[in-house]
């Protein structure tokens, strides 16, 4: 079995630097990468791309590094809750690249699958389709969009095992299988690592030949952005 | 004249036996509160849920759990989890009976605009384009004119697009309009709301075929 383990989160960004591309997973604070995270901000990497469903909010997952400017260029498709992100974006400091939700999560899939580019509906007759091929299939238009290139992915899930297989649990599955294998390196924290043999393979999302390094996170805050619920 | 959950309620009578709904955030949202408990209906949620249940019981909230708002939510009895992709697969594939979303503008011939307002407010489309651009049947829900009084049922989109020629039907505070290729086709009217009224507060071409009928809810 391929060993995929490391220690701890710096042994897990070795070699992460200035003006590199990252994906991060998660779906507002929903399953993103904490731990990475932290460690991007306290190793002070500038200049980086992004690319990230949403922001964070102002205090919190990658609104963190707005706040120490440290990112370039952020490749999104929802960043209405955060203020920061929101001015940066206005005056000009911070490039934006907003992608439609679809497109987002394809484009890393494409990476991952090894095509370059796919056609999609979405966007076709917005500003989202300037530049880009347009296609007729079938009657209908498509615009093309090409796959990420990343150089890290860095992706949360529930469960792992120290051959890097996935488990993710509930909708804080979101974006992380797709950004697995997507970029150069994935590296993948989970809330338990478990000895090889303890997963079912059945239960595998996604299997250990995507992720490159795997560790056992730690003190997860796992915020709630918009706490509801009903009376009894 | 109709409130938010009025026209809520109206766009619930919509919803079919059998439908895969997508639901987006604001109003649409409050659709899963009226729809019929005798047809069987499900809800899909962008993030990566179908069968998606309503809001948990105080204590019970899970932050691995979220609906595309990132409300905290549960998951009914044969609900399923998945990916971003697989979310995306469902819309973009038209596995989706039926979406529901909000919008800034709509144009005579379909065209809506809900994710940009130039130089102001960016928030971005999110699921929406996806949305938009595959869906067979989408409803829009929303206010038949902005806070200033203007309208918002249009010749011409002004803000960016976020698809072209998608819209089907739209329920306002004032009325229940058709886009056909002719422009807005009035089908009903709220309580208490003339015709006139719904003429005044629409700039878009609108066609009205003989008496318009109050809706019921």
């Amino acid at each position: 079995m391929i060993r995929k383990t490391v220690t701890n989160v710096s042994e897990a960004l070795a070699g992460v630097q200035d003006g590199m591309t990252f994906m991060l997973g998660g779906f507002g604070l929903c399953g993103i990468p904490e731990n990475a995270i932290s460690e991007l901000v306290r190793l002070g990497v500038k200049d980086i791309t992004c690319i990230s469903n949403n922001a964070g909010v102002d205090d919190f997952g990658l609104g963190l590094l707005l706040h120490q400017h440290q990112i370039k260029k952020m490749v999104s498709s929802y960043v209405g809750e955060n203020d920061e992100f929101e001015r940066q974006m206005l005056s000009g400091e911070l490039e934006v690249e907003l992608t439609p939700q679809g497109t987002l999560a394809e484009k890393c899939k494409a990476a991952q699958a090894g095509f370059p580019a796919f056609y999609t509906p979405a966007g076709y007759g917005t500003e989202v389709a300037e530049g880009k091929e347009v296609r007729e299939f079938n009657g209908k238009m498509y615009i093309l969009e090409e796959a990420f290139q990343a150089d890290f992915s860095f992706v949360k899930a529930w469960k792992g095992d120290t051959a890097g297989n996935l488990i993710f649990k509930g909708t804080a599955r979101n974006f992380n299988p797709c950004m697995c294998g997507a970029a150069n390196i994935t590296v993948a924290e989970v809330e338990e690592l478990v000895p090889v043999g303890e997963l079912d393979p059945n239960q595998v999302h996604i299997p250990g030949i995507f992720v490159q390094r795997i560790f056992q996170g730690k003190d997860y805050e796992k915020r709630i952005e918009q706490r509801t619920v009903r009376q009894k | 004249m109709l409130d938010k959950n009025g026209i809520a309620k109206r766009i619930a009578q919509e919803v079919k036996d059998g439908y895969y709904v997508n639901l987006g955030i604001g109003i649409p949202t409050l659709v899963a509160n009226y729809v019929r408990t005798d047809i069987s209906v499900e809800f899909q949620s962008e993030n990566g849920i179908l069968g998606m249940g309503p809001f948990p019981i105080e204590g019970k909230e899970d932050a691995d759990l979220i609906n595309a708002g990132k409300q905290t939510i549960t998951a009914l009895p044969g609900a399923s989890y998945f990916d971003s992709a697989t979310s995306f697969a469902m819309i973009r594939g038209r596995h989706v009976d039926l979406t529901i979303l909000g919008a800034m503008e709509v144009s005579e011939n379909g065209d809506i605009a809900n994710w940009k307002i130039p130089g102001k407010m960016v928030k971005g489309m999110g699921g929406a384009m996806d949305l938009v651009a595959s869906a067979e049947n989408i409803i829009v829900a929303m206010m038949h004119t902005n806070r200033k009084g203007e309208a918002k049922l249009l010749k011409r989109c002004t803000l960016p697009l976020t698809g072209v020629g998608c819209v089907k039907k739209i329920v306002t505070n004032l009325a229940v309009l058709e886009v056909t290729n002719d422009g807005f086709l009035l089908l009903e009217r709220a309580p208490g709301v003339t015709v006139d009224e719904i003429i005044a507060a629409t700039e878009g071409k609108l066609i009205i075929k003989g008496a318009v009928k109050e809706m019921s809810i």
